[in-house]
This record gives C-alpha cells, structure tokens and sequence, in this order.
C-alpha cells in the first residue's frame, strides 16, 4: 500500500540528521516547503526547522508542545530577517521608498492570511496580537454596540480562558447571561444541551473549533447552522484548528474566526480576526489612535475604512510578514498533506498511548487532533513533565487554560502530548520511553 | 497507518538520571503517598489557602497556635510530589516551634532550594534537606514553596494581631 511505503520512507527518513543549510531550506520564501512530486519527506521538512535538530538534556529535542505554540521554519525566519534588514519603515504613513516596500510586505501578508482562512477579501482580516485579542475585540467592540442586559450568549464548557473571560468582562458591563454547552464524558459537545440553550434571547453562540485540551474537533457547521437558526451569531475560536486544517471560514459559514500566528509556524504575537464585512463596517473601532482614523478633530474623528478601523497605532509589522509567510509555507505543503501525516502520527500515538498501563487518555477516539491529554497512575502531570524533560520530551502539563474543563472532570492538571506535522514516530517512541522512566522514578504507580 | 514501535526494548535507556534520583529520593515520594498531617484541623487559630494559577496546584495551611507557639499544623490540597512532600513534611517540621522560629525555618528552607549547600549540614531542616534536588530544577522551586508562602502569609496575619493589639 502506497501509505505504508510512505510511513516506510518517513520512518527511514527522520533518522537522517537536520541541517540548516540544506538548499532546500535556505527558503528565499519561494522555494523549500515540501518536495513537489507529492511525497512527505519529513526530514527535508525537519531540516526547515533549525530548533528541532537542538538538543536538551543530552537528547534529542522530541517538541511534543505545539498546542501551546508551534516552532518556525528557515523561510519565516528568512522573511523576517530580510524585512527588517532591507524593508522596514512604517505603513500607510510614508510615500518613501521603504514605507512602500513595508505597507506591500504588509498588505501582502493580509492577503496570503486572508487566502488561508478561505476569504477572498482581504479586508476581512484585521491583524490582532493573536486569538485572545481578536476575541477582545469582539467582546469590547461588537459587544458593547449589540449586546444588553437579559441578552444571552452561549459557550462552552471547553472554552480556552481566552474565549470565556471576554465574555465574563462583558457580562459585567452589559448585565448580558453566560450560558455553557455541558460536554459529555467522552469529551464531545452536548449537542441535545446546546438545543435546550438556544432561545429568543441568545444573540451570539461563541466556541471553539478544536479544543486545546482534549482535541476535540468541534462540528462547526452543525453549530453554525444551530446558532443562525435561533437567530444568533457566532464567532469560533480557530486557535487549535487553523494550523492544522483548511480553514474555509466560508463553509463553516460563521461570522467571527479568531486564530494566532504562533500556533501555526508564524511568530508570536499576531494573530487574525476575520468577520464578515457587514459586521466589521457595523461595528465602532475596538482602539482609537493613529492608523485608524478618516478624519481628526479636536471633539469627534471619523473611522478609517476596514479593516484599519481596528488596527489602531503602529502593528506588529514583522510579526504579520512573518505571519504570512507562516501560512504560505503552509499552503505549499498542503493541507491534504499536513492532515494526512498528522493522522498517521495521531493513531500510532493513539496506539502506543493504549498499551500503556496506568495511562487514562482523557477526550474522544475520532473527530480529534493529535492532541493528547492524560494522566499516568499516581504521578503527577508536573512530575511527568520535568521527568520526560529530562529526555528531552517537551510536553505540558496544567490545566491548559481549561480551568472550568478540567473541574468538569474532577482534575486539576493533566499531562498534554500535542503532535504537529514536523513530528516523527520516534517522538512518539521518546514519549513512551519516557513515560516508563518516569514510572522507574516513581518506584510503579500507586 | 504507521506500525507500532517494532520491539526494541534492549535500545530503551533505562537508567535515571542522578538528577532525577536526587529530585525523586524515596522520602520525598512516600510524603507525597502517604502524606503526614493531611486533613481538616479542629480549632485551628490560622488559616489560609494559596494556589499557583499557572498549574493548578492548591494547599491549605491550618495552624493551631497557643500562646506563640505551634501546637498543630495540618493541611489540605492537592499538587505535585514535591508541593505535596514539601506541606507534609512542613507540617511534621513546624509543631512545637514558635511562630517566629517556624519563620525562620521558612526563610533557610527558600535559601535551600536556591542551592545554598551549607545548608545541607543544618539539622534545623530534618527531612526538608531531601528537596534540596530541587535547587537543579528552578521551575519547580515555587511547587516546593508553596505551602511555605502559606505560612509566611499566616505569619504577616499574626504580625498584624500582635501590632493591633
Ligand atoms: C483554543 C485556544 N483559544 C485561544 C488561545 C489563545 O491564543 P493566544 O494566546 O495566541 O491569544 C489558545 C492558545 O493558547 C487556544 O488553544
């Protein structure tokens, strides 16, 4: 079978060590992401990635992190690199050769961003410093013009700290009602709970896509057409999904996607909001300042046009080029490609994770992300983390800014092994091996 | 499908790390399975919950104080081994002192963790002296400390009745 040759190949390929200075991942930003007859190469694609050839504590880094935050490849930190030596200035500011040259870096990487999420209008992307703005700006702008006290909006009980506080901040503005979607055992959303908390009053319906603790991959669509049904709009939270799937806002047909560059190969602190144009021209500005007015008096100004209405003073302008590069490299390895390798690395994972005695996996079988949150006998996630650290295997252990998830099942921590596609099977194997050191540690498990 | 891992069980490396055997010391996990002083305390005169919001970790420090000193100190909460050990042995440590030399003993135990060595010859410390491993792990120091801010805090509390009064 042409998978199992592949898997073959991968396996045989990820033992060849990773070097920076390959052609092929010098990446001038045109060249360098997958090799074009199709084939998953993971070494050539580790080799992109100078940190993954680092060790840490004599061993070879196994980054089993990426749900916190994703590593960067050459041609991102190539782009940055020659954005500041060669481009940098203002935008929109300047009629200068080099503000120009930065505002088409810029606009540039809108429309790449834009591209990614499935849009064809730019100016339905408005940079943020990442998920947790954009779900800010949301709350602040569109909240405070649209939402009143007795209004309600639904999440649920998986919401990252990041798409609950905003709202929690509002209903302490507006007087508006919390509701959450309960989840089931096995780490899904109650739909049938969801139903019973739709009603007359419910004006917005805001949940992620991919939970960042479970991996649960959330149906959208489904709760989209449920939200719009009961006459509410949505805003989804793509954190967890934009790195790994295609994001087309269109065909989960919601109104808010908020997602963050550092999650998906780009640098941190940038992140995108995309909304419908309707709702972005409806909405006040979110910061006033510079870069975001028409026109200032002393008493009252006039807005920009979108997106800039909310992108008030100096962005983060290297951050949003490197940020679309981020996703160029994506879309040169291709979402079919990423996804594909991601499942082969998530059921042997899965697999392996099964054997282990002691091991409980907590979130669903299928519909899921190689995403995965456990405990192991007695040891306390922190105690796993430092132990698997010392091997070199980088995983989380907390409540994954799922406090509110993590009482629903009578925990308070779990140890988290989230997988990306630059992951090999031998990383799965060190993260085994380092679950059995860690019960030596611990003289078995209690 | 990728295979499972075909058996290499001879290429596993199984030997611990001397760091990790001087984090994990035998004392260190039988306090954090069967933790001493470990539940509610009835007429306790202080006491104060912290938490560490970045990983969830909470201890509950309970004092029963007569006329200065420490007659009982239990707890509650939950953690990893070492903010568990670290409460428990904390508990074993502190009764029969005064607040004030129980303060003292919280100030040698932070410098411990900071690795100052010569403190491993001060007998003040008992047990506690096993978690001096942890002076090689900076991220876990705040886990060992914990219960110790607790008590530091119920010490300021005091501080405040004694300047009240
Ligand atoms: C599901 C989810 N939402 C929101 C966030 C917040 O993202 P950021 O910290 O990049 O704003 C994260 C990541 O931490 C996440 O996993």
């Amino acid at each position: 079978m042409a998978e199992t040759a592949e898997m073959t190949d991968t396996r045989r390929a990820t033992g060849a060590p990773a070097s920076d200075d390959r052609p092929a991942a010098t990446g001038r930003g045109d060249a360098g992401a997958a090799p074009g007859d199709g084939a998953w190469d993971l070494a050539a694609i580790r080799a992109q990635f100078p940190i993954l050839s680092r060790e840490v504590n004599g061993h070879p880094l196994a980054y089993l992190d990426n749900a916190a935050s994703s590593q960067q490849p050459l041609r991102v930190l190539n782009r940055v690199e020659r954005y500041l030596r060669r481009e940098h200035a203002n935008v929109h500011r300047g009629v200068h050769q080099l503000s120009a040259e930065a505002t088409e870096a810029y606009e540039g990487a809108r429309r790449s961003v834009a591209e990614h999420a499935g849009t064809t209008n730019p100016a339905e992307i408005v940079f943020t410093r990442g998920t947790t703005e954009a779900v800010n700006l949301v709350a602040s702008s569109w909240g405070d013009a649209f939402i009143g006290a007795g209004d309600e909006i639904v999440l649920t009980k998986m919401e990252h700290h990041s798409n609950l506080v905003p709202w929690q901040l509002l209903a302490g503005r507006t007087g508006c009602v919390l509701r959450f979607v309960d989840v089931t055992p096995g780490g899904t959303l109650d739909l049938d709970d969801f139903d019973r908390l739709l009603g007359k009053r419910t004006r917005l319906v805001a949940c992620t896509h991919v939970s960042n603790s479970l991996g649960t991959v959330n149906p959208v669509r489904e709760i989209v057409d449920r939200a719009h049904a009961a006459g509410a709009l949505t805003l989804i939270d793509g954190a967890q999904a934009a790195p790994h799937m295609l994001t087309d806002v269109a065909k989960t047909g919601c109104d808010f996607y908020a997602f963050s560059s550092h999650k998906m190969c780009g640098p941190t602190g940038v992140g995108a909001l995309w909304a419908r144009r309707e709702l972005l021209e409806e909405m006040p500005p979110y910061q006033g300042g510079g870069e975001m007015i028409s026109d200032v008096k002393l008493e009252e100004s006039s807005w920009a046009q979108v997106p800039h209405k909310f992108e008030a003073g100096t962005p983060n302008i290297s951050g949003v080029v490197g940020f679309g590069e981020a996703v160029r490299f994506l879309a040169d390895l291709g979402p079919e490609a990423i996804a594909s390798h991601e499942d082969a690395l998530k059921r042997a994972a899965l697999e392996r994770l099964d054997e282990i005695e002691g091991l409980r996996l907590y979130g669903p079988r299928e519909e899921r992300t190689a995403v995965f949150s456990f405990t192991y006998g007695d040891i306390h996630p922190h105690d796993l983390s430092t132990i698997l650290d010392q091997r070199g295997v980088a995983i989380r252990a907390g409540h994954h800014c799922n406090q509110p998830l993590m009482d629903h099942y009578g925990l308070s921590a779990t140890a988290r092994a989230s997988f990306y596609f630059y992951n090999s099977p031998q990383e799965i194997d060190a993260l085994c091996d380092g679950l059995a050191l860690a019960a030596e540690v611990f003289g078995g498990l209690a | 499908m990728i295979e499972p891992r075909s058996g290499t069980p001879g290429t596993i490396d199984r030997e611990i790390p001397s760091s990790l055997n001087q984090l994990y010391q035998e004392v260190i996990l039988d306090h954090y399975r069967k933790p001493r002083n470990r539940g509610q305390l009835d007429g306790a005169t202080h006491a104060i919950t912290m938490n560490n919001p970045l990983c969830g970790d909470v201890i509950e420090l309970m004092l029963r104080v007569e006329e200065g000193r420490i007659a009982e100190a239990r707890f509650l909460g939950r953690g990893c081994s070492i903010s568990l050990a670290s409460a428990s042995m904390l508990t074993g440590r502190v009764r029969g002192k005064l607040l004030d030399q129980a303060l003292e003993l919280a100030v040698k135990f932070t410098h411990l963790l900071h690795g100052d060595e010569a403190l491993l010859s001060d007998d003040d410390l008992g047990d506690l002296r096993t978690l001096a491993g942890v002076s090689k792990f900076p991220v876990r120091i705040k886990c060992a400390l914990l219960a110790w801010n607790c008590l530091e805090e119920l010490g300021d509390v005091t501080d405040e009745d004694r300047g009240s009064a």
